[in-house]
Parts: structure tokens; sequence; C-alpha cells
């Protein structure tokens, strides 16, 4: 079985090109020339260069001694959260707005959840000299400020999504709105494995560096030439992506997806794509997403901003119906606990969203040979007011 | 492949006269409006009627119709209800209706059990702008063909020569040219598409071609009127039920836009 997208853009029954006819030359352009671009070996030197100069990579695999004890396996994590920027978003915005270039594009827009997409892009586009316009749902702009500063302070202009639920699949529609005014000079970078083809694959094959690295950091480690487990969080699906791409066709790694449950899987304020979604049209894919029985978007709930989209890509959601790939649902105060005792105990601050896939851990039956995996897609610092409203509200009810 | 439909959207494109069309979102500004609009409408002499089924996100849509859609699902709008207010409205509405929306509420409600709903009623067109030609010839044209349902498709200024024609090839009842790349009801000028209108008339297409988009005025209508087969509004009304269904308002609006037809 191949889990590689098709010509016309499909994992499967997933993924496609619903785009409006405005949209149609552009994406169709991005179509026919990603790979050809990505497989330049000038456009690769670049790209290495600036991941590794600018960006920091490789990043490390460190074994975790504390979850290693608690679980009795050995766990290592993948520093995604050591990255400039971060989080793994960087991997993927050097590589579009390179792209972007070689297009002869002359503006950036992008879309943010919780702002570290927009933060990355806002960075790509500040070294490579390209103007950028962020926009982020008016609610997050709440929760997330300093990251609206920061985009700022590195040149890009924000804008508020004021449409909808005010979160990132409404500053996603934004900016495909943003993008249908503007169809000729300006570049669209999403930032997750969303959207019509070949964004899906094109930002799985950015983030893939996530697990080639893992190719050679885990048999110099463990001895093992491949891990049982790989552990990553879902929101989009970037971080997962990338952690997956490489051993999608050795069916021995198990492959562990964690999305937000929020409140409680049922508790009407969750986000758990494929345990609540079902198949539709949303953001020019064909995927899973939640959606009302008339095919109405359904808001979704996460304390991490960054996993508060209501879909997932159409590769997770391909994964997740042939059984590649085993997704499990973990609530706030699940991901809440596993990121202050990773703080306490390995002082490590994970972003929100990387917490839902340590506290995944606790789901999976692990035996002490095995060697797990788990992407700590991002680091926590812009999430230091939820991690002390919680602690706080933990100290009071105790 | 040319299999012209023979229903009321051919019907009214025998005729060279300028086509004058509105669009407006079902079960806005409330939720039992519909039909009582589709009346004023044909009262006041409109060629045909687009009606938008209201969708949470659609991206193809500006301000003005995105609240629209926000406004008629609060309502509680739902395709069902919509095929419920149209049932029995071929006994005294004669214009022709296209039905608009995004891709996703039909895929959920069943694209041919869609169809067939459309054909029983009396639906003569169907526009989904995010169903890409493709899909379209792979899966769902027999029950457009099944149902007599006219399959409309946007062009655009961006759509290349070859796509022009292979958009025309798989179009039915008429082209929907967009004036000019933006969202629904942006400020772009219809002088700034002249040149596009220009490549419009001169081209021999298959299809009749109507412009929307942007269109607001009675002067936009007649300029843009010298190069296509007629025109659609769809934001400038929408506007004008912003405060809620007034029929004085909407005939007088009309007939401002028919001034100089």
């Amino acid at each position: 079985m191949s889990y590689q997208v098709d010509e016309n853009g499909f994992y499967g029954p997933y993924g496609g090109s619903f785009v409006p006819e405005v949209l149609f030359p552009n994406v169709a352009e991005l179509a026919e020339n990603y790979q050809d671009i990505m497989a330049d070996p000038d456009f690769q030197n670049e790209l290495k260069r600036l991941l590794h100069r600018y960006a920091g990579r490789e990043t490390p695999l460190y074994p975790s001694p504390y979850l290693s004890g608690l679980y009795g396996a050995s766990i290592l994590l993948k520093r995604e959260d050591l990255c400039h920027s971060g989080s793994h978003k960087i991997n993927n915005t050097l590589g579009q707005v390179l792209l972007a270039k070689r297009l002869g594009k002359k503006r950036i827009v992008a879309e943010t959840g919780a702002g570290s997409h927009g933060v990355a892009t806002a960075m790509a586009c500040a070294l490579l000299k390209m103007p950028c316009s962020v926009y982020m749902g008016e609610v997050d702009m709440v929760r997330q400020f300093p990251n609206v500063e920061r985009m700022r302070l590195l040149g890009a202009e924000v804008i508020p999504a004021v449409s909808g639920s005010k979160t990132l699949k409404d500053a996603t529609n934004e900016a495909f709105r943003h993008w249908i005014n503007n169809p000729e000079d300006t570049y669209y970078v999403i930032g997750s494995v969303v959207g019509p083809h070949p964004y899906p694959d094109m930002v799985a094959r950015f983030q893939s560096v996530i697990s080639c690295e893992l190719l050679g950091q885990v048999p110099e480690l463990t001895g093992k030439q491949l891990p049982d487990y790989v552990v990553a969080c879902v929101g989009g699906g970037s971080n997962a992506a990338g952690s997956f791409y490489h051993f999608l066709d050795h069916p021995a790694v198990r492959l562990i997806a964690a999305e937000a449950a929020g409140k409680g899987l049922h508790s009407g304020f969750s986000a758990a794509a494929t345990f609540l979604g079902k198949e539709g049209i949303l953001h020019g894919t064909k995927t899973k997403f939640m959606q009302t029985i008339e095919g109405q978007v359904l808001e979704a709930h996460s304390i991490s901003a960054g996993l508060d989209y209501p879909g997932i890509g159409p590769l997770h959601a391909y994964l997740h119906d042939t059984g590649r790939a085993e997704f499990v649902a973990v609530t706030d105060d699940e991901a809440m606990d596993a990121g202050i005792a990773l703080s306490k105990n390995e002082g490590i601050i994970p972003a929100i969203e990387s917490a839902h896939a340590l506290a995944a851990l606790a789901q999976l039956r692990l035996k002490s040979k095995d060697v797990v995996v788990v992407c700590l897609s991002g680091r926590g610092d812009k999430d230091l007011e939820t991690y002390i409203q919680y602690s706080t509200s933990q100290k009071s009810e105790s | 492949m040319s299999m012209l439909h023979e229903n009321r959207l051919s019907e009214i494109f025998r005729s060279s006269r300028k086509k004058l069309s509105i669009y407006l979102t079902a079960g806005y500004p409330k939720l039992q409006d519909t039909v009582p609009l589709l009346e004023i409408l044909q009262n006041s002499e409109i060629d045909f009627v687009e009606i938008g089924i209201p969708f949470s996100d659609s991206i193809m849509d500006g301000p003005v119709i995105l609240h629209s859609h926000q406004v008629a699902l609060e309502n509680g709008m739902t395709i069902d209800l919509l095929f419920d207010q149209l049932a029995e409205i071929r006994d005294y509405i004669s214009i022709p209706i296209v039905l608009m929306g995004s891709m996703n509420p039909v895929y959920q409600y069943g694209f041919e059990k869609f169809c067939r709903q459309c054909g029983k009623i009396g639906i003569d067109g169907l526009l989904l702008p995010d169903l890409p030609l493709i899909e379209f010839k792979r899966h769902y044209s027999t029950f457009y063909r099944q149902n007599n349902l006219a399959s409309v498709f946007m062009i655009s200024p961006q759509t290349s020569e070859e796509r022009l024609a292979q958009i025309d090839e798989a179009t039915e009842g008429f082209l929907y040219a967009v004036s000019s790349s933006s969202t629904t009801g942006a400020s772009n000028k219809m002088e700034d598409s002249q040149s596009y209108f220009e490549q419009l008339q001169i081209r021999n297409f298959r299809n009749p071609v109507v412009v929307g988009f942007n269109i607001k005025t009675k002067e936009d209508i007649s300029f843009v009127n010298q190069y296509v087969d007629g025109v659609i509004v769809g934001s400038a009304f929408v506007q004008i039920l912003e405060g809620g269904f007034d029929q004085e308002r909407i005939v007088e609006f009309i007939a401002g836009l028919k001034g100089c037809q």
C-alpha cells in the first residue's frame, strides 16, 4: 500500500483540490512545479544551509530519563522545540518562502492559530525579504498575544480574522479570501498538511526532515534500526506527518497520533477530528472534520490553540482509515498534567500541543525493550499564561 | 458533447435581450423570506434568480454575503428546509432558478439525492464554485443530466485559454464570469476589467456569458452589458435586505438597476 499522494492529489479517497476557479491557476502552477523545485540541487542546498545555520538543525534526539522511568521503556524526545522560532514550523516556512521566490511571487500571506506558524512565516519572510501578512483569529490574538507582538516586531502585518468562530479555521478562510483577491503576485504559505493539493504533500515533505534525521539518530542511540513507536500530536497534522514520513512504509513502526479531546471527547468542547468528524470538503480538500449533519463546520475546542482546528489533513484521514496510524484522544487536563510533569522532572517546558503527544504515552502498553520517539514539536514559552492559570486552579481545587 | 438542456434557462437565453439576475441567500433575512423574495423578483421582471445555500465557511464570499449566510444558519436554514419551501413554487414562479453554494452541504446531503430533489422541484441550474471540473466529470455530471440541471461553472480573468475551452464544454446554461479576481462584494470598478470583458466578447463561447461579482449600479450594468449577455447582482441586493424585508425598498432597488436597460 502506498501512502504517497497520487497524481491527482489524493490519498485514497481523501485530498484533491476543491478550490474556486479564481484560485485554480495558482494551485495548478504550484502542483506543476513544486516537485521539480524541491528536487533541484541548488534549492536543496540553500534550504539545507538555512535549516542548519539559521534554524539550528539537526535537532537533538534526547533520551528522557524521567519518561523512560515512568513508562519502563526507552522514551526519546525529538527536540523540535529547540528549532529557531520555537517549533517545527520553521522547517516548512523556510521551504515554502524559498519556493515562493522561485515561482517569482512578491508577497506572502499566511494563517496562524497559536501563532507558531505565523511567527515562523514572519521570520522566513524577514530573512528572505518578502512582505508578509498573517491572518489570526481575533480570539487567538487575545490568548496568544506575545506571538502577535513577535510577528509585528519581525515586520509582518497581523490581520484579525473576525468571521465565524474567530479562530484558526476562520483565519484560514480569510487567508484564502486574501489569496482570491490577490492571485497574481501573492503566495499562500499554509502551515499544516491541509488545503488543496499540493499543500498536504508539499508540507509533509518539508517537515519530513524530522523523520529523516530520526533514521540516523535512532540507531546511533539505541542500536535498533527503527523505533517501535513514533508519537506526535495532530491538529492539522504537520509535525505528525513529518515525524511519520520516513516510517510510513515500515509497518513494524507503530505510528501514534494524539488528538485534542478538549474537555472530553463527548463534552461538546473537543477537537478530535477522527473520533468526531466525518468526510467532507473544507479548505480546498476532502478530509475528515467535525461538522453538523447538514455539513456546517463545527467549532473545535482545545486548550492548545495550535490543535484548535476541526479537521485533519487528508494524509492523516487516510492513515486513520487504513489503520496505518493509531489515533488516541487526549484531554486538556491530561495534556496540561503531562506538560507540567515534564517541566518539573526534566527541565523542559513543552508547548501544550506537544504535551498531548506526551500524555498519549499513558495509553500505550509499552514493553521494556520498546524504543519510543515522541515529537516534542514546540516549546511552551508561548503557553506560560495557560500553564500558570491551570496550576493555580489545580491548587485552589486541592 | 453538446447536450444542451431544454429548460427554463436555455429558453430565456434564446432571446438576445440582456439578462438581469439577482442573488439571494436562502433563509435571509428571515427564515421564511425565500419564497416571498422570489415572488417580488418575478414581479419585478428579473430574468432569473440564484438562491445561495448558506455555509459556515464559504471562502468565495466577502463580508456582506458571509453575514447573510451566518444569519440564515442562525435562522435555522438547511437544504431540507429550502427544498420544503420551494416544493410548490413551480405553481406560481416561472423564472429560472439556479442554486448556488459551497460543495460540503450538498455533499453531506448526498449529491445524487440533491440533484433528484432539484429535478423534482424544477430547479434549472446548479453552481458549486468549489466543485472542480475534474470531479464533476468523474462523479457528478450524470446526476445533473438525469435531472435536467444545467451545470453552471465560473471563469475568471485568471482562467487560461485551454481551460476556458474545457469549462465552456462542460457548462450548460451560462458561463458565470467573475468581474475581477475577488471575493463577492469587493469594490473593484467595472471599467478596470474592460479589457477582460472585451476578450470575453470576442471569444466564441458555446454558452452565453453572464458577469457577476461587484456589480452594484445601473451604470455598472450598462457598462458590462456592452460586452456580455447579462449580469448578476448579489452583495448589493443582499445589503438592502440587511435592515429586514422591505418590499417597497426592494422594488425601488430593482427599478433603479433596470433604469437604463
